[in-house]
């Protein structure tokens, strides 16, 4: 079983491949609609990817008014 | 056309629908690649009648508010329907407010029984604003775990009633629906829409796109606003035709319901659509070039050939690789909740995918205009539909002014705010705030507004005097929220932008760390509320004797700066 940091790392691993960002350059706390510059599609699109890393499905109301990774982390903790 | 005449409410028109269609599919709800439901008209009833029962039996009677608050899905349209059968008064708020938001608007509609999700209840039961809205009585709830607490609410599924329901007439001019177009910030706008708006509108907007048994519209769009539930529930349902929804909107399953469900129309924002350009033209880039070089042939000869009018069939042959993946049904793609750039209209239509823009605002019950297609005019949002009257107030030289409206899809005024209606509609007409130019065509063109908000590609209206409270302990002597082109006027729909004007205290400079604090406020609202940028005021802001800030003057001071150097990016 991961620990919630784990989870947090390996979001912000997987974000950050995915919308092509330097490794280690987004932290916990970020707001991924800033930091990435993204919009809630592509927020949704991330979501797809991370569903298919840790091999859960998140309905989109559990993400609904979440925009920092560490959030985003517990959530799917919850759901580990 | 569609003949309505005869029915004075939604409901009497929906219950003779339910009998008309009944062994039509009139709903299919999947979740991901599994279809959870798929009911006939004769099922929807047989769903919503035990629950209309049972409001009857917690007295539930006309004219008293229920309110739905929950994503697309089938319990939405059923709880509706009963709502409409007793005579109630439907308030579709957005699930995507915050909670305290929504008790707010809950307590300003007096809305009496709530319908809503779990996890939506969740964070409404511990929500703060929840002691405040005494009026809400009952709250059923969807969906909920066997062991949930439902913190004082009941299970939906359980609220039913034995008995057959009694049906409760109501007249055209009785109100149908409270819909908020804005203001969780102080002033909420509750539109007050009757039976009669949207009898209108269903006539109206099927002359121009008709829905028959078969038919099947895909609903993404919230079933709050106005557009999904004119066309994702009310127009389908009162022609015998079937509602898609699904209850993940990730881009991989909405693809993949077009082509598994046959969809033929299917509403989008602009967002949405641009963003499906975007996958699209990826996808011929890739194309090598000999192949490349038959697909723009293809599409140029397509261009041609439906030039004066959409040619479907044709289209369909031409570039079957486009629209194959569409389900080969679609007829249209329906845009609307704010403007959409005219080169993405023009990139479907090329590819013979015919989108249907238009105007509207809830006031006016959905669509003033829409593109008819004959022919396609991408730079326009098109003519009025069928029985709006549009008229251009105080135009300049070149023909720009106030668009005005008048039809009987219009609201007959904003809930418990007679001097906001009055400002709204005059003699009829109502002003929409927005500029624009009638064509000799009859066509309209959009250049601005004329109002204090903004419209996002998301279709959010963000009006600045709801979210200013995240500003309000600012360390500055006074802040003030804009839409940039209200001070600096814009002849453009796009690219709109929310700045704070704010006043130093004496000897006080705009240093980073107050820029941190603004940036950090900013970003406690959601990404489509936040402000872009910040411009520096000298002087005291003019105040009413009750020391409100005039905005219009306000504004009228700001706009003497100049806005390429007074506009200081967050």
């Amino acid at each position: 079983m991961r620990t919630l940091e784990q989870t947090t790392q390996e979001v912000l691993d997987l974000a950050s491949k995915h919308f092509n960002v330097p490794a280690g350059s987004l932290a916990p706390e970020d707001d991924f609609f800033k930091k990435l510059g993204i919009d809630s599609l592509q927020t949704l699109e991330m979501l797809s990817r991370l569903e298919n890393h840790f091999g859960i499905e998140l309905p989109d109301y559990e993400v609904q008014g979440v925009s920092d990774f560490r959030t985003l982390a517990s959530r799917i903790q919850s759901r580990l | 056309m569609l003949d309505l005449s005869k029915y004075q409410s939604i409901g009497a028109a929906l219950k003779d629908a339910l009998q008309a269609f009944s062994n039509e599919v009139c709903l299919i709800e999947a979740d991901r690649e599994r279809e959870k439901e798929r009911l006939t008209y004769q099922e929807f009833k047989e769903r919503a009648h035990p629950f209309a029962t049972a409001l009857q039996e917690a007295a539930f009677v006309a004219g008293d508010r229920a309110s739905i608050i929950m994503t697309n899905q089938s319990k939405w349209l059923i709880s509706a329907y009963a709502i409409f059968y007793t005579g109630g008064v439907l308030v579709p708020l957005d699930y995507k407010l915050t909670p305290n938001e929504q008790w707010q608007l809950l307590k300003h509609s007096g809305a009496k029984v709530l319908v809503t999700e779990y996890p939506i209840w969740r964070q409404l039961s511990v929500a703060y604003g929840r002691s405040a809205a005494t009026n809400v009585r009952a709250v059923l709830v969807t969906e909920a775990p066997a062991n949930a607490d439902l913190a004082g609410a009941q299970r939906w599924e359980e609220f039913r009633g034995s008995s057959e329901p009694t049906f409760v007439p109501r007249t055209r001019k009785d109100v149908a629906c409270i819909v908020y177009s804005s203001g969780t910030g102080g002033r909420p706008k509750g539109c007050m829409m009757t039976h009669e708006n949207y009898l209108e509108q269903c006539v109206a907007l099927t002359s121009l796109y008709p829905f028959s048994p078969g038919v099947r519209y895909l609903s993404i769009l919230p079933t709050n606003h106005a557009i999904d539930f004119m066309v994702g529930f009310f127009g389908p349902f009162i022609c015998g035709a079937a509602v898609v929804h699904l209850r993940t909107l990730r881009p991989e399953y909405l693809r993949e319901a077009f082509s598994k469900y046959k969809i033929t129309y299917v509403s989008l924002v602009p967002l949405v659509l641009k963003n499906l350009q975007k996958g699209l033209q990826a996808r011929f880039d890739e194309l090598p070039p000999g192949k490349r070089r038959i697909f723009n042939a293809l599409v140029a000869a397509n261009k041609a050939l439906t030039k004066s009018h959409p040619r479907l069939g044709l289209s369909r042959r031409l570039l079957k690789q486009v629209h194959d993946p569409f389900g080969g049904e679609l007829r249209t793609i329906i845009v609307g909740g704010a403007f959409t750039e005219p080169q993405t209209l023009q990139f479907f239509y090329d590819l013979g995918i015919p989108v249907a823009n238009g105007y509207g605002l809830t006031e006016a019950g959905t669509a003033i205009t829409v593109n008819d297609l004959k022919p396609f005019r991408a730079d326009t949002v098109g003519k009025p539909l069928p029985g709006m009257e549009v008229r251009i107030v105080n135009a300049g030289a070149d023909g720009i002014g106030e668009v005005s409206v008048r039809s009987k899809t219009i609201m007959s005024g904003y809930l418990n705010e007679p001097e906001l209606t009055a400002a709204a509609i005059v003699d009829g007409w109502l002003m929409t705030g927005d500029l624009g130019r009638m064509e000799s065509t009859g066509h309209l063109q959009l250049f601005g507004r004329k109002k204090n908000m903004i419209v996002t590609e998301e279709g959010k209206n963000i009006y600045p005097e709801d979210i200013e409270a995240v500003f309000d302990s600012l360390p500055v002597k006074e802040s003030c929220i804009f839409a940039a082109n209200y001070i600096w006027p814009q002849r453009s729909m796009v690219g709109e932008q929310l700045l704070l004007a704010i006043h130093l205290e004496p000897g006080q400079t705009y240093s980073d760390e107050l820029r941190r604090d603004i940036s950090a406020r900013s970003n406690k609202l959601l990404n489509y509320q936040r402000i872009h940028g910040v411009v520096l005021f000298d002087r005291d802001f003019p105040r009413t004797a009750s020391l409100k800030i005039k905005r219009s003057l306000l504004a009228e001071e700001l706009a003497k700066l100049d806005r390429a150097s007074a506009f200081l990016p967050l």
